[in-house]
């Protein structure tokens, strides 16, 4: 893995919502077909990291690149075509279109994204309910939905915000069950979590964001021996 | 023959005229809807837009022959290109700020526009003759009616729906519903948002230009054509519901018709009618009859 090129760089990433400074110098590396966590306490940075990757935040300075491009010119619409998923954490399901309108909404980025039938094979649920109105699926069926959408786009580097938070225990196994699966066909993953046990069996790498900052980063197989020290970063 | 006491002849010939204003109310309450429901701006320049149509249409054909035929392509495309440069050059600066300086800014416009025809056309009506194909009128023999008012109601349904039909069923309609729902996860998407709120806001006015274009050979044009008839388009988008397309269409010619049916049986009460409905609708569902609550 060591090996493979970055799909991600982000350096002295400092991000503003407002007045509101909410990153002061994040750093973090991907490479292609890794899948990263970055874990940490409510309000530490991690979502705002994503969006001020993607450029969603009002302001943000240092340096971004995404498959060696620099992105930090770019408007969101262009990062996205890149090859960037976004699954946020409010899901953003749209109520004004059914579940398979919302799965055909986003446009197709690059060529490789899955076909609705391999989407559909991957979450039986949403097959029984596609049509339904997006907003009246279940808790983790809308989660499904949020995940199942951008694998059609031909995104290779699929940003999870938050994906397991609020769902029942069965339904968590399940995604983690679906990001196993996506990392065997490939796909590079960052995955924003507070649930550490959920993160830990599948990330390659952690890094643990405090107060806009990244204050630890480890691999997956040093995990078990900082386990008590992590555990007390993120309060658990 | 009578129709609760009125004949025949004048209650039909009052519910094709409700029916003809109804299509105009329906094209601009839509293009209103449009440009709420995806920009979040009350467009009080709708008005000196669907006269700027009609204006246009009159300069076409009297200084260039253009036929009525061809303004009705040309003209929606010069105003909807005309409404590119208004929402680059000027709305997306207001979009982040409360909505009132929209209305201001678009007030504003409306006057300039007006001004500036009144100032080199007068205020004085100018005839637009009705394109040969539809001069005349259908005898259906209890009426006379006009052919080009067919035309009218004909056209502006079309159009309308296939508005509606756009915005609805396709996929580039998809993408404005989701830019319009949550602009943000749209664009992270890869959505180029912000070109679909031009041309949105293009559209919109286009289909008061087109609207203008068919007024053009009905009513007299003349700079202050808009100025009346905005207030009452806004009070059917509210009847309707603000930013609601299906509501828009249906309640813009549903309240033409009412407009029609009272001007036949209280002529005194035709031109508040609809402001009376306003009041009612207000009073009863906020959000309008076609208006999500």
């Amino acid at each position: 893995m060591t090996s493979s090129p970055l799909a991600l760089e982000v350096k002295h990433l400092q991000a503003w919502y407002g007045e509101s400074h909410v990153l002061h110098g994040i750093d973090i590396e991907v490479r292609q077909g890794e899948c990263v966590s970055l874990l940490g306490r409510n309000g530490a940075g991690r979502t705002s990291t994503l969006r001020a990757i993607l450029g969603l935040t009002s302001q943000r300075s240092g340096e971004v690149r995404i498959h060696g491009r620099d992105v930090m010119s770019l408007p969101t619409h262009q990062i996205a075509r890149l090859g960037v998923g976004y699954c946020p954490e409010e899901r953003a399901i749209y109520a004004s279109l059914s579940c398979e309108e919302n799965l055909l909404l986003p446009p197709v980025l690059k060529p490789g994204g899955m076909s609705l039938d391999e989407i559909y094979d991957l979450f039986p649920n949403l097959k029984e309910r596609r049509k339904s109105q997006g907003t009246r699926l279940s808790g983790g069926e809308q989660q499904m939905l949020a995940m199942a959408r951008i694998l059609r786009t031909g995104a290779d580097i699929l940003f999870l915000d938050e994906i397991s938070e609020g769902l029942a225990p069965v339904i968590v196994e399940k995604l983690g069950q679906v990001i196993e699966a996506l990392k065997q066909r490939g796909y590079t993953i960052v995955l924003v979590e507070q649930n550490f046990e959920f993160a830990a069996d599948l990330a390659d790498r952690l890094y643990v964001i405090e107060h806009g900052e990244v204050v630890s980063h480890l691999p997956a197989a040093e995990i078990a021996s900082q386990q008590a020290a992590l555990k007390e970063l993120l309060g658990i | 023959m009578e129709l609760f006491g009125l004949p025949l002849p004048v209650v039909m010939g009052q519910i094709v005229v409700g029916l003809v204003n109804g299509s105009f109310y329906a094209i601009l309450s839509l293009g209103l809807a449009v440009i709420f429901g995806m920009l979040n701006i009350v467009n009080f320049v709708h008005g000196a837009i669907y006269m700027l149509g009609a204006l246009l249409a009159w300069l076409l054909l009297t200084k260039l022959g253009v036929s009525y035929w061809w303004s009705l392509l040309i003209v929606p495309l010069l105003i909807g290109a005309f409404g590119c440069v208004l929402e680059r050059t000027m709305l997306r600066r207001l979009y982040q700020i409360d909505h009132v300086f929209g209305i201001l800014l678009t007030l504003g416009l409306a006057y300039i526009i007006e001004g500036l025809a009144r100032y080199w056309f007068g205020a004085a009506g100018m005839s637009f003759d009705a394109p040969e194909a539809f001069s005349g009128a259908y005898n259906l023999g209890f009426m006379r009616l006009p052919k080009y008012r067919v035309w009218v109601i004909v056209a502006s349904l079309v159009v309308c729906f296939a508005t509606w039909a756009m915005i609805e069923k396709t996929k580039l309609g998809a993408y404005l519903r989701a830019s319009t729902e949550n602009p943000a996860i749209a664009r992270s998407f890869g959505i180029n948002v912000s070109v679909l709120v031009t041309l949105t806001y293009g559209l919109g006015v286009a289909l008061a230009g087109f609207a203008g274009v068919l007024a053009a050979p009905i009513y007299q044009v003349s700079p202050i054509m808009g100025h009346s008839l905005i207030i009452v388009v806004f009070a059917i988008v509210v009847i309707g519901g603000m930013g609601s397309i299906l509501g828009s269409i249906i309640t813009g010619l549903f309240l033409g018709l009412v407009e029609g049916l009272t001007r036949a049986y209280w002529p005194e009460a035709s031109t508040v009618v609809i402001f009376v409905v306003m009041i009612l609708v207000l009073i009863l569902r906020p959000s309008g009859l076609f208006g999500k609550e």
